[in-house]
């Protein structure tokens, strides 16, 4: 490792801030556009499989009805 | 060769197919990023001149490469879209869309974080910067496009036109530092003729590069499938995944 200390490493000789910020911005954006459409894609299955029941749920009671 | 070309237009084949990609690709890019940050951060020396603050590098070049790959991609998948109206590729331009916009940022900010210490000013409009900004509109442009339509077809189609067009800021980025003054460095990396990188960091520059275009594919395909989804709905398919997924 080319630092000697945790403190050398966060300062980085006056450039830990820029440094540092970049990075966690960095990876803050990606988690963000990982993260989005997996929610985006289980919201949609879970209001696909809610409305697949409620539709399958009318046609049978229609079914009891009519027998 | 033409039954594979088809198959890309079954959203659920593609469907199934990215989901296996996924599995294991988002595993192994999730721990080239993390082996790369930490090559980058820890285990590289200095800059000679720039001191810590070139470590920046390691997410500023592979994030700027990518974003303007994403443009080509989903310029191309436009183009097909408007040539063979190919539905995937029009799911598939949308998706880039957000990415690429996504990457674009990454790009400007942390160039804008790097430009503080080392031109002593965070933003000048330069060729080089201005030119990515363009491209980060153009980015949002499509995304902004795709919502104004009611029609989703004509969304498509006006979108691929924007994005064609688009297209011809793609060089400009690219040769800028060359053909203009500017206070942004030329190219280190050279195909042709040596690179003026130290190997020390070159390799893990090289696997972060790599790294970003992996990630860059998955967002992707996360992306697809989302859209994937939502647009084939009301079919048989999507119905029998839902039943399947609520069974278990």
């Amino acid at each position: 490792m080319y630092f000697d200390s945790v403190h050398a490493l966060l300062t980085m000789d006056g450039h830990g801030v820029y440094v540092w910020s970049a990075y966690l911005v960095t990876i803050t954006v990606i988690a963000t556009t990982l993260l989005v459409p997996r929610y985006r894609r289980k919201r949609l299955l879970q209001r696909l499989t809610a409305e697949f029941k409620r539709t399958k749920g009318v046609h049978g009671a229609n079914t009891r009805e009519q027998n | 060769m033409w039954s594979f070309f088809h198959k890309f237009g079954s959203p659920p084949w593609l469907y199934a197919l990215s989901g296996v990609i996924l599995r294991w690709l988002l595993p192994v890019t999730l721990l080239a990023l993390l082996v790369g940050m930490v090559w980058g951060l820890l285990f590289t020396s200095p800059d000679f001149r720039q001191g810590n603050s070139y470590r920046i590098i390691y997410i500023h070049v592979p994030a700027a490469v990518v974003a303007m790959a994403g443009y080509y991609l989903m310029a191309l998948a436009g183009a097909i879209n408007l040539i063979w109206r190919m539905k995937m590729a029009d799911v598939a331009m949308k998706a880039a869309a957000p990415v690429g916009a996504a990457f674009t940022f990454i790009a400007l900010f942390t160039g804008a974080v790097w430009g503080k210490p080392t031109w002593g000013t965070w933003w000048v409009w330069d060729a080089r910067i201005t030119s990515m900004l363009i491209l980060f509109f153009l980015y949002l442009g499509v995304l902004a496009l795709y919502e104004a339509f009611e029609n989703k077809e004509a969304a498509g189609k006006a979108c691929a036109v924007l994005s064609l067009v688009g297209m011809v800021n793609i060089p400009i980025i690219y040769k800028s530092v060359d053909w203009w003054y500017s206070l942004h460095q030329s190219a280190s990396i050279k195909f042709t003729g040596d690179s003026t990188i130290d190997s020390s960091m070159l390799y893990p520059l090289l696997l972060m590069i790599a790294s970003f275009y992996a990630l860059f594919t998955c967002c992707l395909l996360l992306n697809m499938r989302t859209e994937l989804l939502q647009r084939e709905s009301r079919t048989q398919w999507v119905r029998r995944l839902v039943s399947a997924a609520g069974n278990n």
